[in-house]
């Protein structure tokens, strides 16, 4: 365990966890447009930036995004000092820029009282802040189906060689985990359409609800080692049959 | 031959200088980047031919070495003459009978070849009287003029290889790390971080493995110091390298090569070769059971790929993408393993300051900046070219005694150093002394080595603009504030130089600098805004007059000058048919006029005009 100072107060912390983690179990509210539990620190919002300091530094301090600063014994963090307010304003402000029609963009935003641009807006700016949530969740689902290409401002998330992705499943990772709602999907009956792919739902044998994805469902029962007919019943049915289980176990437990 | 022992170093060493103590005459034939553009391939290819049909007594093709980089490109292609140094300049394939006949065999020099400095108008016969050269001191860049590119016994005939044997048959690796820091070697590469500091702490990390890497990534634009040192002396890289893993416990190195340097690739493969076959690299080096292979790994052309995080990245395989460096590369660095990165530079002084002890390197340079910087001295100056200069020596040394002073005498007004990451200095810091820590406090950097100088024709909102327009593309486009910052930044300067700015956009930029600054995760953004902020703060009063009085002082800046035809036109008619909107109109022997509507400010018409009579406001 170590002892940090956060805005004054002493908190303890296991040594080597990240201080954003840290933050959050205390209930400080720090933004975060890049942080998912699911996936490493990537630190490219910076919103999570906060100042830090140690007795011994001579007064001098440092700014470090919490998200990937290890915490140690003795260190002094401020979440809201005027400085870490006046670059969290003005990301907010280069992000507002670029994506002026993003609601969460702008909402965010305007807690921190930027309500307009102090800059050009960029034309052709699309609700992608770039946060590569999708591309490092699809890499952790084992998928590497989009990633981001380019580099400087022309910087982009797309599939390979902006063709239909061939490694991608359809599980909608990437689109329901994306902070700004950006990457589009469609259901049309039996199909589901993302990344210019049209992926064909199974249907539950039971019910005839539509669920997931007969990629995806190969690729779990292949790769997590699932049996493919339990994907051919759908999970509400799958509860139905367990709660079905359960009261013949319960009966048998009686007459024993 | 395979060397097991230190001993056969020493005896090869000894054969070599006998052998080559009997070559009295050489003929030094420049194959840098520069000259081999100009022909310098042809003109080798001449005197071989020339030399085996003519059979000079006590002169065979022996004598004839392919060099590196003399340093004066602009003068090439480059031969020289040892041992009386007789240099002749801008030579061509049909000089070579001539050089042969006169210069080998009569010792006649021949006048049409000699260079003429543009300042006294005289010729210069031997090039150790070159101001060029006169004012430089060569340490790391000695070799680069005197040996065959990827000739092992030029290396060690002239001391390679001394320093690896010492090290390995003298030294603990704390010797080898207490001396480098004694020496006071600072990176090279542009922070000038302490190079034995990073050695002992990487040291200190125990691991299975450690890697040494040198980045020869080079980025910044017009910068070639690294590129003449690894396809000139790709040995020294070599030999620095494998004394950093001796020092640090390294068995496996990387050279991170850009991909626009393929002779560097090539030159520093045969190099490994060569001294993988001689036991001076690879397995048991010279028989002791020290152990280090270098492999080359191709860059992938991008500016970021030149920091070290990324550049790590860029080795193993992934996209080179900087990462936040909370914890060190030196403790955490390639495949998470403790490593050690440094420049060609550094770590072609390293086997110097093993050879000559640190107190010989410690008195060159000045007390916190020890030894010399090789820069590329490229822009408005008369003499252009690859240099090296003892730290502390002044910018107006550099310009004036080196560079021979601006082109044409017109007013100095700007030196631009450390590339994208650096900043304009000012005539008023003429005087200070080229260091790390001068630089950076005059808010400029040392960067790699590459040094522009500009003239009052130069807009420093243009320059500003065109650094920053550099990062905008060549940012990895991961974090926010640069990301998105430097594009701003660039946006406001394009805003200054169309006279569309007001004051507050002033302030507003040294705003967002700052934010850029301290909000960016790698060195490219918290050093991006550099250029701006050091135009800015030296060169205020030329931004003014942008957005106050929407003029561009230097005449640069298209949408605030416009083009006039004087009457000092003579009707020559000569500007008529370059331009490419036809806005120029005239009779022969009238005076023409610009119809200022379909005036795009290309400045063609300027640049073909003999009479001065288009004139810039
Ligand atoms: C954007 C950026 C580009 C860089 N490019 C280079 C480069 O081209 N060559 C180089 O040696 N160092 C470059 N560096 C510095 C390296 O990150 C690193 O500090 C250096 O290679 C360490 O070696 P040294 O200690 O010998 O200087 C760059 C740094 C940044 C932030
Ligand atoms: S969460 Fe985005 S930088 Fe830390």
């Amino acid at each position: 365990m170590v002892n940090l100072t956060i805005n004054g107060r002493i908190v303890q912390a296991k040594e080597g966890e990240m201080l954003l983690t840290v933050l959050r179990r205390e209930k400080i509210d720090v933004p975060a447009l890049c942080h998912h539990e699911a996936v490493e620190p990537f630190g490219a919002c910076r919103l999570c930036t906060v100042e830090i300091t140690k007795e011994d530094w001579n007064g001098y301090s440092n700014y470090v995004t919490s998200c990937l600063y290890p915490v140690e014994e003795g260190l002094i963090v401020s979440t809201h000092s005027p400085k870490v307010n006046e670059l969290r304003k003005t990301i907010l402000d280069l992000f507002l820029a670029r994506h002026p029609n993003s609601p969460e963009i702008r909402q965010l935003a305007a807690d921190y009282g930027v309500f307009k641009t102090s800059y050009e807006t960029v034309v052709d700016g699309n609700n992608c802040i770039l946060c590569a949530i999708c591309t490092r969740i699809c890499d952790t689902m084992g998928f590497h189906a989009i990633s981001t290409v380019g580099r400087g401002h022309g910087k982009e998330v797309a599939p390979p060689l902006h063709q239909v992705p061939p490694d991608c499943v359809g599980c909608l990772a990437c689109a329901l985990n994306c902070p700004t709602h950006y990457i589009e999907y469609t259901f049309d009956n039996n199909y589901l359409t993302i990344w210019d792919k049209k992926f064909e739902l199974m249907v539950c044998s039971r019910c005839g609800k539509k669920t997931i994805t007969k990629e995806f469902a190969e690729y779990l029962s292949k790769h997590r080692d699932i049996p493919f007919s339990y994907f051919e019943i759908c999970d509400e049915c799958h509860r139905k049959e367990l709660a079905a289980t359960m009261g013949q176990i319960t009966s048998w437990e009686r007459e024993a | 031959m395979h060397l097991d022992n230190p001993q056969q170093l020493i005896d090869w060493h000894d054969k070599i200088i006998a052998k080559q103590k009997k070559i009295k005459k050489k003929i030094l034939v420049c194959c840098g980047p520069g000259c081999l553009a100009n022909g310098a391939q042809d003109i080798i290819d001449k005197f071989k031919t020339v030399l085996k049909e003519k059979k000079i007594s006590g002169f065979t093709v022996e004598a004839l070495k392919e060099t590196g980089c003399h340093g004066f490109c602009e003068q090439g292609p480059l031969v020289v003459m040892e041992p009386k140094g007789l240099y002749y300049t801008k030579v061509k394939v049909k000089d070579v009978e001539d050089i042969i006949e006169q210069s080998i065999k009569n010792d006649k020099i021949i006048d049409r070849l000699l260079y003429n400095d543009p300042q006294t108008d005289k010729k210069i016969e031997r090039y150790q009287d070159i101001k060029f050269y006169s004012h430089q001191k060569k340490v790391v860049l000695n070799n680069l003029g005197n040996i065959n590119q990827c000739n092992i016994e030029d290396y060690i005939a002239n001391d390679g290889y001394q320093a690896l044997s010492k090290v390995i048959t003298s030294m603990s690796p704390q010797k080898v790390i207490d001396t480098i820091t004694k020496s006071g070697l600072r990176g090279r590469g542009g922070a000038g971080f302490p190079t034995g500091r990073k050695w002992a702490t990487c040291r200190k990390v125990e691991s299975d493995t450690h890697y040494v890497i040198c980045n020869g990534d080079e980025g910044d634009p017009g910068a070639f110091m690294d590129r003449a040192l690894m396809e000139g002396d790709p040995f020294s890289v070599l030999e620095g390298m494998t004394i950093a893993a001796f020092a640090v416990g390294a068995k496996q190195g990387y050279i991170y090569v850009r991909e626009e340097y393929p002779l560097a690739v090539v030159n520093l493969q045969k190099a490994i070769e060569i001294a993988n076959e001689k036991g001076l690299l690879g397995d048991n080096i010279l028989g002791t059971d020290f152990s280090f292979n270098i492999k080359i790994s191709r860059g992938a052309g991008a500016f970021v790929c030149g920091e070290s995080s990324a550049l790590m990245k860029s080795v193993a395989g992934e996209v080179g993408e900087p990462r936040a460096k909370y914890v060190r590369s030196v403790v955490k660095g390639l495949y998470d393993r403790p490593t050690v990165l440094n420049n060609v530079e550094t770590f072609a002084n390293v086997p110097i300051i093993i050879r000559k002890g640190a107190s010989w390197y410690q008195k060159i340079g000045t007390p916190k900046n020890s030894g010399t910087k090789a820069f590329s001295l490229v822009g408005k100056v008369r003499n252009t070219g690859l240099i090296e200069v003892a730290m502390g020596t002044t910018l107006r040394e550099i310009i004036y005694d080196i560079g021979g002073g601006i082109i044409d005498d017109r007013p100095f007004k700007a030196v631009q150093t450390g590339g994208p990451s650096g900043g304009c200095l000012p005539a008023s810091k003429l005087d200070l002394p080229v260091d790390f820590d001068s630089l950076n406090e005059a808010g400029s950097m040392m960067g790699s080595g590459g040094m522009i100088v500009m003239d009052d024709l130069t807009c420093m909102v243009d320059v500003a603009k065109y650094f920053l327009g550099f990062l905008v593309n060549e940012s990895c486009g991961k974090c926010v504030p640069c990301r998105e910052g430097l594009y701003q930044l660039h946006a406001l300067t394009v805003k200054v130089s169309e006279g569309k700015a007001e004051e507050a956009d002033l302030e507003k930029m040294e705003k967002l600098s700052e934010m850029v600054i301290i909000g960016s995760l790698c060195g490219l953004g918290k050093s991006g805004p550099n250029p701006l902020l050091s135009t800015i703060k030296y060169f205020r009063d030329e931004y003014m007059a942008h957005i106050r009085d929407k003029r561009c002082p230097a005449g640069v800046c298209r949408a605030l000058i416009t083009y006039k035809i004087t009457d000092a036109c003579t009707g020559c008619m000569a500007c008529i048919a370059p331009c490419p909107t036809n806005a120029i109109t005239g009779k022969k022997n009238e005076m023409h006029v610009i119809d200022q509507e379909l005036c795009t400010k290309c400045g063609a018409c300027f640049a073909v005009c003999r009479y001065d009579a288009i004139l810039v406001s």
